[in-house]
């Protein structure tokens, strides 16, 4: 079983809750899908890793040996990506969107389209299962590729360890690499906050959960900043009958667990917050039992 | 000036940096204008009693294939990146997938038969707004479903015009979506946590800057949680260190209820007094000068 | 009928690969003759959309049938509208091999 961890917004929490839920169990493989900025390989510093390179999408680049500065790729570029400067064809490459369409047309054939390889994807072993997670290079292109590389190599280690759970770290946002985390996972996990923000943006990435799976619970984390606005998402869970997973209270414990390289409810299994999250889980993990 | 509100982590107080800046300058009768870039997860004008004044639709174009006039040669598909054109030349079957076009117009070069025109898919909105101050706030919005936010950040940017101060409130990340606004920024502020997530997502941004040739200058939120990974990085680093803000339930309920702290918190005003002063005297570029 | 079957690699003894649009391998094979033809995935690194475009190719070799462990949502109603069926077997350590048997004995069907 695939459960996919998102939030629509950054910063809800959703990695410590992740990592707790990977620390409660049966052993289990946890892929970070957020490639962008990967973060719990922190908590759990996986052993003995593998990596491959990722190869990522196209980029022009033009040979001025052979650029007579003819303006034919200017001038139909839709992504505003090349310009003239001083009489040489400049081409940018945060931009360029590596359509080809410039390379097809040049009539001096004096574009190239080069992929860059300066991704990478590991996975290795940690305290409770396997772990895999993507790292993308600085400026590349977010296509959700990478994302879904980690999810096959997530299922391969999985069925190579005979591990049954698959816990997949989402993005934020609700764009391509969402939709990648989110496509065909077996239960979605939304993690919010009690604020204005975290309100507009659960709305927008429940619409997106909801078309590409059949499930989503919903977890208001640090719900005692503002009870009032919590019971609003409260109220917006059950009018739109999608289940409300549980409330965590704010506990500086989280972060003094992260900082120690852990997770909450290994650090500090008494606390109340562990207790919910222990709760959480095995309600989502029992449910998923065929 | 442009200045860039960024984090590669999700949910450091970007957002609350950003419209608590725009607050002030608006405030001091200062010519700003304040642009929520964050297009998957807009919510700057949550802060703000505004009222629209213009709104645009970002779209680009996807061809139409005109299945009488097609000749089956094939060219369009062969044409496409993104094989968002499906073709079967046995069975006559020739059909545009919308959701993975680019709108880079290849295919409507490529057909030879003159079988292929172009309508137009909306991808987001634009809207401005004025604040009760008199200052504006231009919202990038990405549609939900959409895959990309670019193109829509980009005509934010665009509609944010030249004048004064402009405060672009970046997407979280270190891919297209954050490069694009950061790429046209005059000086970028980052906003981190003292945490290893926090310090993890910084160093990935500090690079990515760095590869694009800025030098950016960091804020600290919640200044005292977690641990001195971030304060060593960034004296490591000779990275300027703009401010420190505490954790404060005060700040974390004023924000959740959609408020700005410069309003309401006294000591939060002058802190972010101070903060544009030092924006605006040390780092004000070429055009803008006090 | 021809039936495409996604391989991890070029023999009948690899395994089922387990991804439709981005397999290594397709086994094209056909149940009336029994012959195999096995083609390398053009687009296993495509950017962008390898479902349709596997799709395309397989069913530009009249494949009736294809046989995977899963299948994206974006090809599901490409596959319905060109009467393709699809096969999910989520059984990663079978081989191809296994899966022709199965094929000839019909215990193959939905």
């Amino acid at each position: 079983m695939e459960l996919a961890v998102i939030s629509g917004k950054g910063g809800t929490g959703k990695s410590s809750v992740t990592a707790a839920f990977a620390t409660i169990g049966e052993r289990l493989v946890v892929a970070d899908c957020d490639v962008d900025a990967a973060n719990l390989y922190l908590i759990f510093n996986p052993e003995n890793n593998t990596e491959q390179v990722y190869v990522g999408g196209h980029k022009a680049v033009v040979d001025h040996t052979l650029c007579t500065v003819c303006g034919i790729c200017e001038s139909y570029c839709r992504f505003d990506a090349i310009t003239e400067i001083d009489n040489r064809i400049i081409i940018s490459e945060t931009s360029c969107d590596g359509c080809f369409f410039c390379s097809r047309i040049c009539p001096m054939n004096a574009i190239a389209m080069v992929r860059s390889n300066r991704s990478r994807m590991y996975s290795g072993s940690f305290r409770n299962g396997m772990m895999v997670y993507g790292h993308l290079a600085p400026g590349e292109e977010n296509s959700g590729k990478l994302v879904s590389m980690v999810r096959d190599e997530g299922k391969r280690v999985a069925t190579e360890h005979v591990m049954n759970t698959i816990l997949l770290d989402g993005p934020p946002g609700i764009g391509c690499p969402v939709i990648s985390t989110v496509t065909g996972a077996d239960k979605i996990i939304i993690v919010t906050e009690p604020t204005m923000s975290g309100l507009e943006d659960l709305k927008r990435v429940f619409e997106v959960a909801q078309k590409f799976t059949g499930e989503a619970g919903i977890i208001i984390n640090k719900y005692d900043l503002n009870e009032a606005m919590a019971d609003r998402i409260e109220g917006w869970c059950a009018a739109r009958g999608s289940t409300l997973l549980g409330r965590l209270p704010y506990d500086r414990r989280v972060t003094e667990a992260m900082v120690a390289g852990k997770s909450v409810t290994e650090m500090f299994p008494e606390a109340e917050i562990s207790n919910i999250l222990i709760k959480i889980w095995n309600k989502l993990i029992t449910n998923g039992k065929e | 000036m442009k200045i860039a509100v960024a984090s590669g982590k999700g949910g450091t107080g970007k957002t609350f940096v950003a419209t608590n800046l725009f607050n002030v300058l608006s405030r001091r009768g200062e010519d700003v204008t304040l642009t929520d870039c964050d297009a998957e997860a807009p919510d700057d004008l949550i802060f703000f009693r505004a009222e629209k004044t213009n709104e645009t639709e970002v779209d680009h174009r996807v061809p139409v294939i005109n299945k009488d006039a097609c000749t089956w040669c094939g060219r369009c598909s062969r044409w496409c990146n993104y094989n968002a054109i499906f073709y079967l030349q046995a069975a006559k079957v020739i059909e545009v997938i919308e959701n993975l076009c680019h709108g880079c117009g290849a295919c409507t070069f490529a057909c030879n038969s003159g079988a292929i025109t172009e309508k137009p898919v909306v991808l987001g909105t634009v809207t401005k707004f004025r604040t009760e101050g008199g200052s504006p706030v231009v919202e990038a919005r990405m549609k939900v479903n959409e895959m990309s936010p670019v193109r829509v950040i980009k005509a934010a940017i665009k509609e944010s015009g030249e004048s004064g101060v402009i405060i672009l409130d970046a997407p979280p990340g270190t891919s297209c979506p954050f490069i694009q606004t950061v790429d046209k920024a005059d000086y970028v502020v980052l906003v981190t946590e003292p945490t290893p997530f926090g310090l993890s997502d910084l160093r990935q941004s500090v690079d990515t800057l760095r590869e694009m040739k800025k030098e950016p200058a960091v804020i600290i939120n919640r200044s005292d949680i977690g641990d001195r990974g971030v304060f060593e990085y960034l004296r490591k680093e000779n990275i300027p260190l703009l401010a420190e803000i505490k954790y404060d339930p005060a700040i974390a309920r004023t924000y959740s209820e959609g408020r700005l702290v410069t309003d309401e918190i006294p000591a939060l005003s002058s802190l972010f007094e101070e903060l544009v002063e030092k924006i605006l005297d040390g780092h004000g570029t070429g055009s803008y000068k006090r | 009928m021809k039936v495409a079957i996604t391989s991890t690699g070029q023999s009948l003894e690899s395994k089922l690969d387990q991804r439709f649009g981005r397999c290594a391998f397709f086994v094209i094979y056909d149940t009336e003759t029994g012959g195999v033809e096995i083609l390398p995935n053009p687009n296993k690194d495509a950017e962008e959309g390898a479902g349709p475009a596997s799709v395309q190719l397989v069913a530009s070799k009249e494949v009736k049938k294809i046989v995977s462990g899963e299948f994206g949502v974006k090809i599901k109603s490409l596959l319905d509208s060109l009467k393709i069926q699809m096969v999910v077997y989520k059984e990663p350590e079978k081989t191809v091999k296994s899966v022709i048997e199965m094929l000839n004995n019909q215990k193959i069907n939905k």
